[in-house]
């Protein structure tokens, strides 16, 4: 790529060699926008060195030509001008040849002031809104009905598609959750132990770590697990299949995506958390029983004595009974979620980040609204 | 002859599976070249192997007489800037717009200004015969025929002197399939490009194609389209002759 210049009496010469392409697009246009017109009143340009002019160079050529022109020089090419920019003006000119039909674009908008702006904002923000809170209700009408009308035929629950969500939701996630199970109990026996220790009290060691774990600790910290693997998981799936299309494939071979995307995944959700429930509350009271072993020398007939005695009736099943209102709220999030992508994988991945944020978010809020129940309950 | 892309011995296997045992293939500057097979008989596996995203089992891919199946990364990514793709389902990024999926390759490979880049998209835009205002849409808002230009244009987007098209006209209605076979060989005699297209569309292949290469049993037949009309394989002979291609025969010889 070489430009040389030269200036003549009447103006200026310009003489192009060598490569102007788009990988030189860059130097040859800067070169051509730092070159003084200096009051030139006739540009001659020399092209027929150039090895290869492609529709980059051209491009950089037809701007400087403009540029030359606006500034009043009478710009003409030595010899044949470039094919190339013939086609630049065929293709800029050119009412748009054989252009594909494309949706109408959309009414501009007249420009406001700020605050009507903000109140415009303010006014689609909430419709939204509303719009939204009236497809969630509509999904959750949708996927209750489904369900109910399996209920009834149960030919129509898709048994075996169930169990497949029972697996993979419940089953390969035990290895995880008994981890986190054990460490919590780990994390309460020691920073209880510490404190209480102190006092001589190491015995409610064991009171904290039962009640915290079958309370609570050990629905939450599942469901918030299951929440991240299965809650993504669904609204992944089921988005995916959305941008493939094989939602409305299903629904146009007559098939009603809730019943077999939808309900089984519910369903499978709801059995498997609650047994998850009870693997994490049995690793967690080992898990204690360790610590108390090894940290407080307490022998193990002496800490499930104290086991027997901290629990009560309904210790485990207050803890057991949240699982499957949690599992449900993860897998209605996680589905509707997924339902809700409609064109690109952008929107994909934020609606499997909402997906799961909101699972985490309702699970929490739920829980808080179980502590209060509980309380007015007495038990 | 100035051969651009020459593949020689290519024998591509999948476990047991053999798709490619010793195929060549030869395609000249300037021309535009046809690949032709039934579903399963590996085009789609070639067109990866060319461009480099699949290693095969044996043979070599020339590129403008360079090797590209031992080459490194760095050394691929260059020869890689001088030719372009379209895939058939476009392969847009839907997370970009038309022209941030125009401006990609240049924002990858050239050193340019904003304003460059915004011109030179609007430019490969325009010039695919889009309107300007295509340029600010994302790609779920465009239609089918849309899609194929607007990957065109990305394709088009370094200048590339060779161009690989993935079956352009699937799924295109038959005008729309025609407009965009014309503009096809329109910007291959405007850009002089070589264009390289797997294609399904016997009215595509009647339209544009220069050369013909047909894979049958893990090889490719060669000829030009007057030529492997008239080969006696089997194969190509239903293909050429069958049902549904005896129309376009007879607008071949012109009666």
């Amino acid at each position: 790529m070489a430009i040389e210049v030269r200036r003549t009496a009447e103006g200026l010469e310009l003489v192009l060699s060598g490569e102007w392409g788009a990988r030189e697009f860059g130097a040859v246009d800067g070169e051509l926008d730092g070159l003084d017109l200096g009051g030139a009143r006739r540009v001659l340009i020399d092209a027929a060195a150039l090895t290869r002019l492609d529709l980059s160079g051209a491009w950089a050529l037809h701007e400087f030509v403009a540029r030359a022109r606006t500034a009043g020089a009478e710009v003409s090419f030595k010899g044949q001008a470039p094919d190339q920019l013939r086609l630049l003006d065929e293709t800029l000119k050119e009412a748009q040849k054989g252009v594909e039909a494309s949706p109408p674009p959309p009414p501009a908008g007249v420009p406001h002031g700020v605050l009507m702006r903000s109140l415009i904002d303010l006014g689609r923000r909430t419709e939204r809104s509303a719009g939204g809170l009236n497809e969630g209700l509509a999904f959750l009408g949708r996927a209750a009905a489904t369900a109910a009308r399996g209920l009834l035929r149960p030919k129509h629950l898709r048994p075996i598609s169930i169990t497949r969500h029972v697996y993979e939701t419940g089953i390969t996630a035990i290895p995880i959750v008994a981890l986190i199970a054990f460490l919590i109990s780990v994390i309460i026996a020691y920073m209880s132990a510490r404190q209480l220790q102190g006092l001589g009290a190491d015995i409610y060691v064991v009171d904290l770590v039962t009640i915290g774990v079958l309370r609570e600790l050990g629905v939450l910290l599942t469901s918030i697990i299951v929440a991240g693997r299965s809650g993504s998981a669904f609204a992944a799936e089921l988005g995916s299949m959305k941008l493939n299309q094989e939602v409305d494939a299903l629904i146009a071979t007559g098939v009603d995506p809730f019943e077999v995307l939808v309900v089984p995944r519910v369903i499978g959700l709801v059995i498997a958390l609650p047994l998850l429930t009870v693997i994490a509350d049995l690793v967690g009271l080992a898990g204690g029983a360790m610590l108390c072993r090894f940290l407080l020398d307490m022998p193990l007939n002496q800490y499930f004595g104290r086991v027997i005695d901290a629990i009560s009736n309904t210790t485990f099943w207050v803890g057991v009974v949240k699982a499957p209102v949690f599992a449900l709220l993860i897998a209605l999030a996680g589905c509707y979620h997924g339902m809700q992508v409609r064109s690109s994988a952008r929107e994909l991945g934020r609606l499997v980040t909402v997906a799961v944020v909101q699972a985490i978010f309702y699970v929490i809020l739920a829980d808080a609204l179980f502590a209060v129940l509980f309380m007015q309950l007495d038990i | 002859m100035d051969p651009v892309l020459e593949v020689h011995g290519l024998v591509n296997r999948f476990g047991t599976q053999v798709v490619h045992d010793g195929l060549d293939m030869v395609v000249n500057r300037d021309e535009v070249f046809g690949i032709v097979g039934g579903s399963g008989t590996g085009k789609s596996v070639l067109l990866r192997t060319i461009l480099g995203l699949q290693r095969p089992q044996a043979g070599t891919v020339r590129i403008d007489g360079q090797d590209i199946t031992h080459m490194s990364f760095e050394q691929l990514r260059q020869v890689k800037s001088h030719y372009g793709v379209s895939f058939q389902a476009g392969a847009l990024y839907s997370g970009l717009t038309v022209q941030q999926n125009v401006q990609l390759p240049m924002v990858e490979y050239l050193n340019l200004k904003e304003q460059a880049l915004d011109d030179l998209a609007l430019l490969k835009i325009r010039l695919v015969g889009l309107p300007a205002e295509a340029g600010a849409k994302y790609p779920a808002e465009l239609s089918g025929g849309m899609v194929k230009r607007v990957a065109l244009a990305r394709a088009l987007a370094l200048d590339p002197s060779l161009l690989f098209l993935d079956e352009p006209t699937s799924g295109l209605d038959p005008v729309s399939a025609a407009a965009f076979d014309d503009l096809v060989l329109y910007l291959q005699k405007e850009l002089k490009l070589t264009v390289v297209m797997i294609t399904h569309d016997l009215d595509s292949i009647f339209r544009t194609c220069n050369r013909v290469g047909v894979i049958v049993d893990r090889r490719m037949i060669t000829d030009t389209l007057e030529g492997i009309v008239n080969n006696p394989n089997p194969w190509i002979q239903e293909y050429f002759h069958g049902e549904r291609a005896r129309a376009r025969l007879g607008a071949l010889h012109g009666t």
